[in-house]
């Protein structure tokens, strides 16, 4: 056990590095499950140390990458694989051994043999990924050996070997190997050829393929890791979370992430709003709180119970920046809008670039998940002379067209990096608002110290209006818990 | 066959190895994958309570079932909802039974010291979920359900009874369990749950099977199911599954499916039969419209 510790606390320092925040308590935890668990069967051990670690579903990713290189499969060169390490020079030779490995891929696939697939990736990170010189991650490339080997070509052959099992060719185009022909696909019985499920079978195929990039990643992490010593390997080498990924730079996928810890967030951030209306409503007695409090004074009701007022769902506002120089940004914002609408009584989405818009019914209407962004590619209705943004005349805009949206219960949240343009940003525009709304709340995807530099304005504002930095899921998770309660 | 498996394990733990979870709960019907396995035998030895995310109908109320038939407990269960409070929660007193009696023993001058004690006793207390599994002499499994319903407020009341197993009555004093529930919370993420509940249990994400289990899993609720129609399902629902539909198809809903073949004589899956039955496995007519439309039926 005593080379096992440092190795947790290495680990557990690492996922903290990655936005996991994992106490010591959690820790201690880790321990307990290695006593109780053993080290034999690595992928017990992965999910026991999950379930000691983890708080939430959406670190599992940064979790598996991270225990990788922490508790790794095997040391060096994996046994019963053959030493070639160095690549060839010559092209000619090279794409011969992608094509071999390619080869192989293909019977994998067809077969759905798992243990294949992930001998095959070891081989391919041994036989494609060295780099000829040392990077500061290592000597090992994973991009290299899917650049040469591009396991996407490996899908037609996949294909192909299955219709031939189907038809009842054994063995398939000449790599005759072991298998009857036996595709994991038609154990049950003879396949028949146009079987409706088998129209899935490229998509299959195309999803297990991602998943073989994502073993041979796994695999050079290891072998770096090797290298250059798991705590580097850890700090350079693992995406972060998509919680930590700023908003402008988001890819699909992680958007898709990020919907999934929008979507509760914009639940504790709507009763949070709320939380601020619950008192006790005056004069209706509560029959069954009294009954119960009199107890205490012998059965007479001394001290009667009101009834407390259900909690309150107040009205939002939306006021959302769409210009291009936020596109990133706004997608998080449609994700937002989205997210938010359900939880509020009454919910009206402004977007601008310089004029404003009504977007509310677009917004509901969508099914949620959808991609708006191009819904609002057409910027038409929000733009006036030109296309840049002006903060300054969209407020003017919007006091002067739908101020009557904002009222003594509303909650006004703005979303944009308030830079201007350098044109005139209108401050007593906002100050209407924030006399007729209940809180106005500006988020904003720049840092602090951006605020105010070059043609921002977010200094004035700020003044005005509780200004938050909001880059990325984190500290929107952060700025729901400083809400007033 | 729980008696058996009583004996044979300590008296704190309900099992001895992950393989035996594994087998435990098979016996009585629930297919757990190793991750689910792994983490429930850990609930079990660290004596921590499991709480489970996932999407709805991957099983995670039925895993609190299943442990409670395959270690023969009692399962003690709180559904949570909106304003579900600690008079329905935790306890509640007996204000008509407490009324009763202070009636019932009239004004007597000596005799209201003895009542006062009395009426504030174990007798007049109404236990509801929470007290009950910590105060049950019988092994119990506690199933807090769908716990972000609830207000954030109950999650405090929690806070006690997790990390402590025990109830504070303030007329009683504390009670402390007897024998240690097996606890499972479990949440759809409809809302952030407190750092400090989170930090109090073993965290367990259920995903939706991969293909082998999820046709095991069919096979064993549908028996009749041909073994090809059970594998096309699994294929058919997976790829429903990548769509990015409103609400995708649980396992749930694919055993229901299953089943509908089965009574409609189905051998063989094809677009009519799928078009005609899509309203089993999709529950939004915007998710049916999409899927037909990208799988060409």
């Amino acid at each position: 056990m005593s080379t096992l510790e440092p190795r947790l606390v290495g680990f557990a320092t690492a996922l903290r590095r990655h936005g996991v925040v994992a106490g010591t308590s959690d820790l201690v935890d880790a321990g307990a499950v290695i006593q109780v668990l053993g080290m034999a069967d690595r992928g017990r051990l992965r999910e026991g140390l999950a379930a000691a670690l983890l708080r939430r579903s959406g670190q599992r990713q940064v979790y598996d990458d991270l225990f990788d290189i922490w508790f790794p499969a095997a040391l060096g060169r994996r046994t019963g694989l053959v030493p070639g390490t160095e690549l060839p020079a010559d092209p000619a030779q090279r794409r011969a051994r992608a094509a071999a490995l390619r080869a192989d891929l293909a019977r994998a696939l067809a077969d759905h043999d798992e243990r294949a697939l992930a001998d095959l990736a070891a081989r391919v990170v041994a036989e494609l990924g060295h780099l000829p010189n040392d990077s500061t991650v290592g000597s090992w490339s994973s991009a290299q050996a899917l650049d040469i080997l591009s396991p996407q070509l490996a899908i037609a052959a996949a294909l192909a070997r299955l219709q031939d099992a189907a038809d009842g060719i054994p063995g398939g185009s000449g790599d005759g190997s072991g298998g009857s022909g036996g595709s994991g696909a038609g154990t049950g019985g003879p396949p028949s050829g146009g079987r409706f499920a088998d129209r899935f079978t490229r998509d299959e195929l195309r999803a297990a393929v991602a998943a073989f990039r994502r073993r041979v990643e796994v695999e050079t992490r290891r072998r770096n890791a090797e290298a250059r010593g798991a705590e580097r390997i850890s700090r350079y080498a693992v995406r972060p979370p998509a919680e930590q990924t700023p908003f402008l730079l988001a890819s699909a996928t992680e958007v898709e992430e990020l919907r999934r810890t929008i979507a509760p967030m914009a639940k504790k951030l709507a009763t949070r709003m709320a939380a601020r209306r619950r008192r006790a409503r005056r004069g209706e007695i509560d029959i069954r709180k009294t009954l119960r409090r009199s107890m205490s004074t012998g059965g007479v009701p001394v001290r009667p119970a009101l009834k407390s007022r259900a909690p309150h769902r107040p009205d939002l506002v939306l006021l959302c920046d769409l210009s291009s120089s936020v596109a990133g940004f706004s997608r998080f914002t449609i994700l937002l809008m989205q997210a938010m609408s359900g939880q509020f009584r009454r919910v009206r989405v402004f977007g601008f670039v310089n004029v404003c818009d009504e977007l509310t019914d677009t917004v509901l209407s969508a099914p949620p998940g959808s991609d708006l962004s191009s819904a609002f590619d057409d910027t038409a209705r929000m733009t006036r002379w030109h296309r840049n943004s002006d903060y300054g005349s969209a407020l003017l805009d919007f006091t002067d067209r739908y101020l009557e949206a904002v009222g003594p219960r509303t909650t006004v949240l703005i979303l944009g990096d308030a830079r201007s343009n350098n044109t005139d940003p209108h401050v007593e525009a906002l100050r209407v608002v924030v006399e007729r709304a209940r809180q106005v709340v500006f988020l904003n995807p720049e840092p602090p110290r951006q605020w105010g530099t070059g043609d921002s304005v977010a200094h004035l504002y700020g003044e005005v209006v509780d200004m938050h930095e909001c880059a990325n899921a984190k500290q929107l998770r952060e700025f729901v818990g400083r809400l007033p309660v | 066959m729980s008696d058996n498996r009583r004996v044979t394990s300590t008296a704190s733990t309900r099992f001895t190895s992950v393989d035996e979870v594994c087998r435990a709960l098979a016996d009585v019907g629930y297919l757990a994958s190793d991750a689910i396995a792994t983490t429930a035998f850990l609930a079990d030895r660290l004596g921590k309570p499991l709480l489970v995310e996932g999407p709805a109908g991957v099983g995670k109320t039925e895993l609190a079932k299943a442990v409670a038939a395959a270690t023969g407990s009692r399962l003690i269960r709180l559904q949570c909802y909106e304003g579900v409070d600690e008079a329905r929660a935790l306890y509640e007193w007996n204000h008509a039974k407490q009324l009763l009696r202070i009636t019932a023993q009239g004004d007597g001058d000596g005799q209201w010291d003895a009542l006062r004690h009395d009426i504030f006793s174990e007798e007049f207390l109404l236990a509801r979920p929470l007290l009950q599994a910590v105060r049950s002499t019988d092994p119990v499994v506690l199933l807090v359900d769908e716990l972000d319903k609830a207000d954030v407020e109950i999650e405090g009341l929690l806070l006690e009874i997790l990390g402590d197993f025990q109830v504070t009555v303030p007329e009683l004093g504390t009670i402390s369990a007897t024998q240690r529930p097996f606890v499972v919370l479990t949440s759809n993420a409809t809302r952030e749950l407190s750092e400090a509940l989170r930090r109090r249990c073993l965290f367990l994400h259920i995903d939706y099977p991969d293909a082998d289990l999820e046709q095991q899993i069919i096979r064993q609720h549908v028996p009749d199911l041909d073994a090809t129609l059970a594998e096309s399902v699994v294929r058919l629902v997976g790829r429903l599954r990548d769509l990015r539909l409103r609400k995708s198809p649980s396992v749930a809903e694919t055993v229901d499916w299953a089943r509908t073949l089965i009574a409609l004589g189905a051998t063989e899956l094809d677009e009519a039969v799928i078009r005609d039955n899509l309203g089993v496995l999709l529950k939004h007519q915007d998710d049916i419209l999409r899927a037909t439309k990208t799988l060409n039926l």
